[in-house]
């Protein structure tokens, strides 16, 4: 019997192996959901980045589909995914607000200025609270507000054509219908 | 168009992967002529159709046809023509896509060149390359598809990643590739042998030159990925024990297991049980090897896109392959008889040893790999392993492997007097001892201790390879008798063995003395100061703005001067790619035979300022010089006659086939 | 037994125990070169040992990097939004290393929670954080929230 167990062996610490990278891949951080997913919007009041005189909050997320946008001029990634913004934006799809995170008013609009707005209106977070209402831990962030202002979905990490064409659009569609 | 042409491309190759993994595997269990003989068809088929697909990939690259979401994140209108080519393999779908062309070129080349082999261990072998095929063909498919189409279509591509833009790095993968993917026909050979029950020394034989051919490109793929992070990343460092490094250094040091045991098994049959576990290690670590890269399950730095659905296929995949050969060895080797006897002291026990301490080796490789993620799964914190354990651990295993190694070549099989050992290895010990405390005196150089442990066993392999040629060559006069010797049968093995040999003795040389004596310096220059670095001066002059394809860059003048005389001027540059914004470092380097002085500009300071990062690294070049000679000794072992023999005299070997053909008749 | 086989036993037996320390050495170096991770709320909360070889990670906090006369050595700030550590490095930063960007450094915690680096890690890849990072950012937010939450009750 134990002639034929050892040949046995490597199975076993392959075994052992698979279930270790089981629970690696469940470890992930890239993909623990917010916690906020499915409540409602929290309340706030902020300035807006263009007006400080204007002010911005949940109530303008009500009765219609929109995206939120975290970012920052000092995030690298946004940089990155800003095209991307760019062009959802110009095909009209849905509305997109920005959530200016712990930035600076002057660079933020300058950076708007300089490589287009695809905003509707940006709300001006300064010192991050709300930002951290929203659970956001890090820019750039994307969520996905439905007409009733239900937070549907929340996108961590730059945004790419690919991530628009296959996760956030098809939803968007799906809540507008 | 195209794109749509590749996409229908790989799906034919996946349908005829199937044909291949289920025709010919049946049509060989219930001996079915007709079935068995679909396996070379099918197999060139796949290698057709995904070769089409391929160059599909390559012209929408060429063509910057930015359609296709792959081409339109990893391309660009400004790419110089032979990175457009080289971003095909830049990112995960069409490194993937590499991944399965050379499987399918691999089954093509075995189909051409083993055709002596039994048609049915031939179909088997086949059939198993084409189920591996088949699960990374549906990967590419299903989650990763490279011809997935964008709209709108974007004007301009995202860009290779910059650091990927450098000759190195643009054919460290299909090296790398080939190394790892042609570990799959030594397995594809073990899992037929054990389907057919029969593991004797015709099967090792079969194996061995493909095994040694894909250790080779394993070999060079290695060594090209740390001469890239050396020139590229602009550290100095030359190999990080990054897991992403680890993923390709387990399977090669399973595979340097595996050609040791082969040649065991081929020679005096035993170790067949042994011998046929490795085979399926080297592979499966290979797999591992891709899934630890392509799931992001572990931090590297490297970057790769990393995705938990994508891991989690290959995960399944990976339990299906692994899982299900580890279990058809479960099932079989009981089975399996002890091949040839020997006693206590033969070179079997030798090469027993060397199996042993890689295999050790390369589950502690494994075991540092995987630490963080096992702190993190028990939530026993988060951890990581610093490096200098890895390089501890070489420090206490290479002393053993080396003895072993120099005395290997000199024992003989099944048995060998000690004593008789003993006496001829007296000049090779005296020698590297006495070279040994030479170099840990200070008396060229400052000494060291560990300087004096690696001349030691450099000169012990040496001397030992010198005195098993002059035993080989006793019977032979002067050069025309060694040139006559390099002819002969089987001297193929023996010089790749010298040589590679050879190489690891090079290599220690030049792992030890650039940790040794490596000098470095952190500073801050001004247009015209100059500093001294490890007996050079270097002077600076200052930086200019300078403008490349799709970069621009500030270039930096440092002139080296040995006394009054300048002997070198390097010119590193800082770069920022256009398109991604990505800053990158170009490290200027004076490469020499014993030295390497290395420059890389850190940041303007203003006024002309600069910090920057000097090297003085000794022996560096030593470090891939014996890589390169480990994979020649790869190559002149594969090309030996003995395993070509067979192929030229064909005809009547087939004709004299009798019960004992396949061992007579057998290898390619 | 014959000599033969005992002879054989002997060497067998000297293989083992060789192999044997040599894989026990290696795994107490094992032991020794662990270097565990901290966030900076962990740090701050004195969690983290002073002296020891550790590790440290978070968001570079804007305009926080000041460079010292020699202009090698700099000073910065590392935060997971919830606490603040003071990292000081002498040398050449990353190539990817900015404001704002997730870090991990290796160094040594001296007395009042200044952390003296002696390498500082940013990823090759930019789309991502470190996942270390990016776990401390989630750790500190998720206390964060209970935080507030608690203090959006009182008034």
């Amino acid at each position: 019997m134990t002639r034929y167990l050892r040949y046995l062996v490597p199975l076993a610490i392959f075994a052992l192996l698979v279930a270790l990278l089981f629970r690696g891949l469940s470890l992930d951080p890239k993909i623990v959901p917010s916690p906020l997913v499915g409540k409602p919007i929290p309340t706030f009041t902020l300035t807006r980045l263009d007006n400080p005189a204007v002010t911005i909050s949940d109530a303008d997320f009500k009765g219609k589909v929109s995206l939120l946008n975290v970012w920052a001029t000092w995030c690298v990634s946004c940089r990155r995914e800003h095209e991307t913004l760019v062009q959802l934006a110009k095909t009209g799809q849905v509305e997109i607000y920005g959530l200016n995170y712990k930035d600076n008013r002057e660079d933020a609009n300058r950076w708007l200025a300089q490589l287009g707005n695809p905003y509707v209106a940006n709300a001006f977070d300064s010192d991050g609270r709300v930002g951290i209402d929203w659970g956001v831990y890090g820019a750039p962030e994307t969520f996905i507000i439905d007409r009733e202002g239900i937070i549907r979905h929340k996108h961590i990490g730059p945004l790419t054509i690919e991530i628009l064409n296959e996760e956030i659009l098809p939803l968007v569609a799906k809540l507008k219908s | 168009m195209i794109p749509e042409l590749g996409h229908l491309a790989l799906i034919l190759a996946l349908s005829l992967a199937l044909v291949l993994a289920i025709f010919p595997m049946i049509g060989s269990l219930n001996n079915t002529p007709g079935w068995i003989a679909l396996a070379r068809p099918a197999a060139w088929g796949q290698f057709f159709f995904i070769a089409i697909a391929f160059g599909c990939l390559v012209s929408s690259f060429l063509n910057d046809d930015f359609s296709v979401v792959y081409v339109a994140q990893n391309g660009n209108t400004l790419l110089p023509p032979v990175y457009k080519v080289s971003a095909v393999w830049g990112a995960h779908e069409g490194s993937l896509l590499l991944w399965v062309f050379i499987l399918s070129g691999w089954t093509v080349a075995v189909s051409l060149l083993a055709r002596h082999l039994p048609a049915v261990v031939l179909a088997r072998v086949l059939s198993v390359m084409g189920l591996v095929s088949i699960g990374f063909l549906s990967f590419l498919l299903f989650t990763s598809n490279p011809f997935a189409r964008v709209f709108p279509v974007p004007l301009e591509g995202g860009d290779l990643n910059p650091l990927l833009q450098d000759p190195g790095l643009a054919i460290h993968p299909p090296m790398l590739y080939m190394g790892y993917v042609g570990m799959s026909v030594a397995f594809s050979f073990a899992i037929a042998a054990l389907i057919g029950g029969r593991l004797d020394a015709a099967w090792a034989r079969w194996s061995r030159p493909w095994t040694t051919v894909a250790w080779m490109f394993l070999t060079i793929g290695i060594t090209l990925g740390s001469w890239w992070a050396y020139n590229e990343l602009g550290w100095g460092g030359w190999w990080f024990w990054d897991p992403v490094e680890n993923a390709s250094f387990m399977p090669w040091l399973a595979a340097t297991a595996l050609i040791h045991s082969l040649a065991v098994t081929e020679k005096r049959g035993a170790f067949k049980r042994w011998t046929v576990l490795l085979a399926l290690l080297a592979f499966s670590l290979s797999l591992l090897g891709t899934f630890l890269v392509r799931s992001g399950v572990l931090t590297s730095v490297h970057a790769f896109a990393s995705d938990p659905a994508r891991g989690l296929f290959i995960l399944i995949f990976l339990c299906i392959v692994i899982g299900g050969s580890l279990s058809l060895y479960a099932a079989r080797a009981p089975s399996v008889t002890s091949g040839g006897r020997f006693d206590g002291f033969s070179r079997e026990t030798l090469l027993l040893g060397n199996n042993l301490l890689l295999v050790i080796v390369t589950a502690f490789v494994l075991l540092g790999t995987l630490a963080p993620l096992i702190y993190d799964a028990l939530d026993w914190g988060k951890i990581s392993v610093g490096f200098p354990w890895f390089n501890r651990m070489f420090v206490i295993f290479t002393p053993f492997l080396v003895v072993l190694m120099g005395m290997g070549p000199l024992t003989r099989w099944k048995h060998q007097d000690p004593a008789d050992l003993a006496r001829q290895l007296r000049v090779a010990l005296l020698i590297s001892l006495g070279g040994g405390i030479l170099a840990a005196l200070p008396l060229l150089h400052e000494g060291s201790v560990w300087a004096g442990l690696a001349v030691m066993l450099s000169l012990w392999i040496v001397c030992s390879l010198l005195l098993s040629l002059r035993q080989r060559l006793r019977y032979r006069k002067g050069l025309a008798g060694l040139w006559q010797d390099l002819g002969a049968k089987g001297s193929g093995s023996y010089y790749g063995m010298v040589v590679a040999h050879f190489g690891v003795a090079v290599f220690i040389i030049g792992v030890t003395f650039v940790m040794q004596y490596n000098v470095e310096k952190d500073i801050r220059l001004s247009p015209g100061e100059s500093t001294e670095l490890a007996g050079y001066t270097l002077r600076f002059d200052g930086v200019q703005a300078r403008q490349g394809p799709n970069y621009r860059a500030d270039r930096g003048t440092v002139h080296i001067l040995k006394g009054e005389r300048e002997i070198a001027l390097l010119q590193p540059e800082k770069r920022v790619y256009t398109v991604q914004t990505k800053p990158m470092t170009e490290s200027g380097i004076d490469v020499g035979f014993t030295r390497d002085i290395y420059v890389s500009l850190g940041e303007g300071l203003g006024n002309g300022d600069w910090s920057m990062r000097l090297y003085y690294k000794p022996f560096i070049r030593w470090i891939w010089f014996g890589g390169l000679l480990i994979a020649i000794g790869g190559l002149l072992a594969a090309s030996d006659r003995r395993y070509r023999i067979a192929v030229r005299d064909r005809v009547p070997a087939s004709a004299a086939l009798g019960n004992d053909g396949l061992i007579a008749n057998g290898g390619s | 037994m014959t000599p033969k086989r005992k002879k054989r036993l002997i060497l067998i037996g000297m293989m083992v125990a060789g192999v044997g320390i040599a894989i026990a050495v290696a795994l107490k170096a094992f032991n020794e070169n662990l270097m565990f991770f901290y966030t900076p709320s962990a740090v701050a909360g004195g969690e983290a040992p002073a002296g020891h070889l550790i590790r440290v990670g978070g968001l570079v906090t804007k305009g926080s990097l000041k460079r010292q006369q020699d202009g090698l050595t700099v000073v910065f700030d590392i935060t997971d939004f919830a606490e603040t550590i003071k990292v000081q490095y002498t040398g050449i930063l990353p190539d990817l290393f900015r404001e704002g960007q997730g870090i991990v450094a290796r160094g040594r915690l001296q007395e009042g929670n200044l952390f003296i680096a002696e390498e500082v890690l940013a990823k090759h890849d930019e789309k991502y954080m470190p996942p270390e990072v990016a776990d401390a950012l989630k750790t500190a937010h998720k206390n964060g929230a209970e935080g507030a939450a608690t203090e959006g009750t009182k008034p």
